[in-house]
């Protein structure tokens, strides 16, 4: 598909951008093909953009930190864990959930393009795409976590896990001190995406109040 | 190509309090994005498939000098569809091409303001 950005430029006061008028011509393609249908598009950009999104990530991990049981799930299975909550799995049949504990802290890259687990985190963030952070969350996890002012103890051994088209993953943070009794509903607004992606760690009650 | 150079390399832009950020920075993005998720629901092409591709688009771009930090991701994933579409057998380049430059066509046609809509004389 090379050179489209080139023949064919709208200099003249044009509307759409050339690659605004790529999608168009795509869609309209697809949709006279019978391929894609417009409303069902906008209902999956609508999914992704309110439905879904790391609100659903954050619930999975309140329940493992309050549900032995559904944490031991979790962990053995995600994929199946996860759909016992009723969320819609659309993409990466195979989600495995990593356990964040004082000894190790998990985080996650796709080092190839940008896999990532839509169903429980949304889409992914701008940074996450990007080639530095996919090539240093390798090289240089620590200090990856340090741009997101993280420090670790210095024991506390880094796991970085690369993602595929077929494997996802989810990293469960550690649930903060001084939580116990906690709802999963109190308990998931301490959950953040990045916690989840292990660029970060989950609030603490201090940093909620704030 | 000026606006890829010019643009800085920054490791890793930071964002970490911004959870709830926009997804698409502008609707096309949305649109390539749904309209890939529509067509692996139709069977069109498998995950693998799809992330083999990206991946080769996004290789292609950094080598062609794009500093791929995240803010022309949609660009490579538009390409990855259009390839994918074409080796599928779906719609090939030059079908693309036309209708691309019938949205032009009926782009240009269109006075400012007015929801831009296909004609089949956008064709001519």
């Amino acid at each position: 598909m090379s050179g489209h950005d080139h023949d064919h430029p709208h200099e003249h006061g044009s509307e759409l951008s050339e690659t605004q008028l790529r999608v168009r011509a795509l869609e309209t393609v697809l949709t006279e093909k019978g391929y894609v249908d417009p409303a069902a598009l906008d209902a999956i950009v609508e999914t992704y953009e309110t439905k879904v999104g790391p609100r659903n990530g954050a619930a999975v991990v309140a329940k493992a930190w309050s549900d032995p049981a559904f944490k031991q799930a979790l962990l053995k299975d995600a994929t199946a864990a996860v759909n016992t909550l009723g969320h819609v799995s659309r993409v990466g049949d195979h989600l495995v959930a990593v356990e964040n504990t004082p000894q190790r802290h998990n985080m996650i890259v796709c080092t190839l393009c940008s896999c990532y687990p839509w169903e429980v985190l949304g889409l992914p963030p701008v940074w996450y795409k990007s080639a530095p952070y996919r090539s240093r969350a390798v090289k240089d996890p620590r200090g990856v976590l340090a741009d997101f002012g993280v420090e670790l103890p210095k024991d506390t051994e880094i796991r970085v896990w690369d993602s595929t088209a077929e494997t996802r993953f989810l990293v469960l943070p550690m649930r903060p001190a001084g939580t116990e009794g906690w709802s999963e509903e109190r308990l998931a607004a301490l959950v953040t995406r990045d916690s989840m992606i292990g660029t970060g760690l989950a609030r603490t009650p201090a940093e909620l109040a704030q | 190509m000026t606006e890829m150079t010019d643009r800085p390399t920054v490791p890793v832009p930071g964002l970490p309090c911004d959870a709830e950020g926009p997804v698409f920075r502008e609707p096309w993005e949305a649109q390539a994005f749904a309209m890939a998720l529509a067509l692996h629901a139709r069977g069109v092409f498998t995950w693998p498939e799809w992330a083999a591709t990206l991946g080769a688009e996004i290789k292609r771009a950094q080598a062609a000098g794009d500093p791929d930090t995240g803010e022309t991701y949609y660009r490579h994933w538009l390409n990855a569809l259009e390839r994918l579409v074409a080796e599928k057998g779906v719609a090939d380049a030059a079908t693309l091409d036309r209708y691309r430059h019938a949205w032009g066509h009926a782009a240009d046609r269109t006075p400012h303001g007015t929801p831009i809509e296909l004609r089949p004389d956008d064709f001519r």
